[in-house]
C-alpha cells in the first residue's frame, strides 16, 4: 500500500517556490492498477517519481507498506528503489548493452544475485515478454513495442512489488499499445503487482485501471474507481478527458440535442445489465416513444458498459424511469 | 631520385619517427589517465548533474581552461622547470612528455566531460530508478554509453598531440619536428622538410582510421 500524506513538491527558481504539487492525500492499495491522468504539466511526472524518490518531497510523508520511505538513508533507498521497477516513455534502454544484458541489468547492481541466477531469470523474462529470439540484439535494432517489452523485464527483474509506468504507450502506435497494455494487465493479474501508470491519454486509463487520480495543475482534482470517473465525471477536466478519449465535440452533441423533442435522460448500463434488452420492453410498458441522440457501449478494464443519451416522447415518463432504475441502469435527466 | 632526396638520412628519419610515436603514445596514455577521470569529475560537478558542486566545478574548469588557453608553444617553455623538477632534463623524448601531457589533458577532459553530457539523461535517471549508487551509474551506465564518443575523443586528441609533439622540436623535444626544424628550416634541406610532413600526415590519417573504425565498432545506436 502506497499512502501520501500531505505530501508536496516545488521547485527553486530564481529563488521562488514554484508549487509542482500541491500538499496531496492518497492512498494506493496493493495489487491494484491505479492510473494517474492529465495533461503535460499537470504534476503527474512528479507524483510517478516520488514514488521511488526520484524527486524527494519538500514536504509530507510517503508511507510504502507503512514504513516512511522519505527517511531512508541512501543505502536503504537503493535497496528500496529495487523492489520499485520502472519503465518509462521513452525506454531509457542501454543502447551498448544487449536486450539480455539490459535485463540482467538491475540485478547486477543489485549484487546479490549469481551468475547462474541471472541467467535463467533473464530467460524467464525473456519468455514472459515474448523476446527470446531477440536476446542478443541490441536495443537499436528493435521496434518500439520491443523495446517497451524490454523495458518491462529489466523493471521486473529484481521481483519488485510496484511498477511505476511513466507515459510507458504514449511513444508508441495503437496496436503495440493495446499488446503493451494486455501485458502490463496479464503481470498485474499474475503477480500480483501494484501498477501506478501516468498517462495523457484516458483510454489508457480505461483499458487497465482500477482506480484513477485527474490531474490538474499540481493537483489531483478527482479520484475514485474508473467506472465513476469515466462514466460520471464531475470536474471539468476530467469531463475534457472523457470527451477526448471518445472523440466526442460538445458542440455537435449540443446541437444535438436541442433539435430532440421531449425529454432527455442520460442512461448508463454496467455489468449484466448491458446485455439486457431493456429498451424495447420499457418503451412497451411505459408506452414511451424513444429515440437515441448518441451511444457508446465498450469495456472498462473487464467490465462491459453501455451509455445512451435518449429523447423520450408520450406515454408515461416515470414508469418508465422506475422501470430502468429497477434494472439497475443508472439515469440521469439531462432536460 | 637520389638527387632529388640526397639531404635525407633513413637512419635518422626512422629514429625521428620511433621518438614522434613514443612522444604521442606515452603522453596519449598520460592524457587519457589523467583527463579522463577530471572529465568525469567535469560532468559529475556540473549544472543539474549527480554531484551538482558549482564551487568544485568552477575552480576544476577553471584550471582546465587555463591550461588549454595557453598557446602550446608557450606551454612548453612555462612547464621547463616544472620538467626538470620531474624528470631531470627538459630535452628530449623524455624531456616532452610532461609538457604534452599538460596540453593534452585538460584537452581532452573537455571532450569527454561533452560526451558524457550526450548520453540520454533519461538512462541516468532509469539506472537511479534501478537503486544504483553513483559508482554504478557511472561505471555500468555512464562510461559504456558514452564509450563511442570518448574513443573519438581519444583520436582527437591523438592527432593534436601529434601537431604538439612536432612543436616541442622547437625546444629540443626530439622527433619529427625537431627534424624538420633543424634540418628543413635552419638548414634549408627542403627535402627533408617534405619527407617530415607527409610522415606526419601519413600518422595522422593512421590514427584517424583507427580511430573512426573503431567508433563505428562500438556504436550500436
Amino acid at each position: 500500500m502506497i499512502v501520501f500524506d500531505q505530501v508536496q513538491k516545488s521547485y527553486q527558481v530564481g529563488g521562488r517556490a514554484i508549487p509542482a504539487l500541491h500538499p496531496t492525500d492518497m492512498t494506493i492499495e496493493t495489487g491494484e492498477v491505479f492510473g494517474i491522468v492529465g495533461h503535460s504539466g499537470a504534476g503527474k511526472s512528479t507524483l510517478v517519481r516520488l514514488i521511488n524518490l526520484l524527486e524527494p518531497p519538500t514536504g509530507g510523508r510517503i508511507l510504502i507498506d507503512d514504513e516512511n520511505i522519505t527517511d531512508y538513508d541512501a543505502a536503504e533507498l537503493r535497496a528500496f528503489r529495487r523492489k520499485v521497477g520502472m519503465i518509462f516513455q521513452h525506454f531509457n534502454l542501454l543502447s551498448s548493452k544487449t536486450v539480455a544484458d539490459n535485463i540482467a541489468f538491475p540485478m547486477k547492481l543489485a549484487g546479490i544475485y549469481s551468475k547462474a541466477e541471472i541467467r535463467d531469470r533473464v530467460e524467464e523474462l525473456l519468455a514472459r515478454v515474448s523476446l527470446t529470439d531477440h536476446a542478443n540484439k541490441y536495443p537499436s535494432q528493435l521496434s518500439g513495442g520491443q523495446k517497451q517489452r524490454v523495458g518491462i523485464a529489466r523493471a521486473l527483474a529484481c521481483r519488485p512489488t510496484i511498477l511505476l509506468c511513466d507515459e510507458a504507450t504514449s511513444a508508441l502506435d495503437p496496436q503495440t499499445t493495446q499488446s503493451v497494455l494486455k501485458l502490463l494487465a496479464d503481470i498485474n493479474r499474475e503477480l500480483g503487482l501494484t501498477i501506478v501508470l501516468i498517462t495523457h491519454e484516458m483510454d489508457v486509463v480505461r483499458r487497465v485501471c482500477d482506480r484513477v487520480a485527474v490531474m490538474d495543475a499540481g493537483e489531483v482534482v478527482e479520484m475514485g474507481p474508473v467506472s465513476e470517473v469515466f462514466l460520471h465525471p464531475k470536474h471539468p477536466t476530467t469531463r475534457d478527458f472523457v470527451f477526448e478519449s471518445e472523440s466526442i465535440d460538445r458542440t455537435e452533441l449540443q446541437e444535438d440535442l436541442s433539435k430532440a423533442d421531449g425529454r432527455i435522460l442520460r442512461l448508463t448500463f454496467k455489468g449484466e445489465s448491458t446485455y439486457k434488452p431493456l429498451l424495447g420492453s420499457v418503451a412497451r410498458e411505459s408506452g414511451v416513444d424513444f429515440s437515441i441522440l448518441s451511444g457508446r457501449i465498450d469495456h472498462i478494464k473487464d467490465t462491459p458498459y453501455g451509455q445512451l443519451t435518449l429523447s423520450l416522447v408520450g406515454g408515461d415518463l416515470e414508469v418508465a424511469m422506475q422501470a430502468l432504475k429497477a434494472a439497475d441502469v443508472h439515469v440521469e435527466v439531462l432536460r | 631520385m637520389e638527387d632529388l632526396l640526397s639531404n635525407v638520412d633513413w637512419t635518422e628519419i626512422g629514429w625521428a619517427s620511433w621518438d614522434t610515436l613514443v612522444m604521442v603514445g606515452m603522453s596519449l596514455l598520460f592524457s587519457v589517465v589523467i583527463g579522463l577521470p577530471i572529465g568525469v569529475l567535469l560532468f559529475l560537478f556540473g549544472k543539474r548533474q549527480l554531484l551538482e558542486q558549482p564551487v568544485a566545478y568552477a575552480v576544476l574548469s577553471f584550471v582546465v581552461n587555463v591550461l588549454r588557453s595557453v598557446p602550446f608553444i608557450i606551454l612548453l617553455i612555462v612547464m621547463i622547470p616544472f620538467t626538470v623538477m620531474l624528470i631531470g632534463t627538459s630535452l628530449g623524448v623524455a624531456g616532452a612528455i610532461p609538457p604534452l601531457v599538460a596540453g593534452g589533458a585538460p584537452f581532452f577532459a573537455r571532450l569527454v566531460e561533452t560526451s558524457l553530457r550526450e548520453v540520454d539523461r533519461g538512462i541516468i535517471e532509469a539506472t537511479q530508478a534501478m537503486g544504483a549508487s553513483v559508482k554504478q551509474i557511472i561505471f555500468g551506465a555512464l562510461l559504456p554509453e558514452a564509450l563511442p564518443g570518448i574513443i573519438a575523443g581519444i583520436t582527437v586528441t591523438a592527432i593534436t598531440l601529434v601537431s604538439y609533439a612536432a612543436m616541442s622540436g622547437v625546444i629540443g623535444g626530439g622527433g619529427l619536428g625537431d627534424l624538420a626544424i633543424r634540418f628543413g628550416y635552419q638548414r634549408f634541406q627542403t627535402d627533408v622538410m617534405v619527407i617530415t610532413v607527409a610522415l606526419l600526415v601519413i600518422f595522422v590519417q593512421v590514427l584517424q582510421m583507427v580511430g573512426d573504425r573503431l567508433v563505428l565498432y562500438f556504436s550500436r545506436k
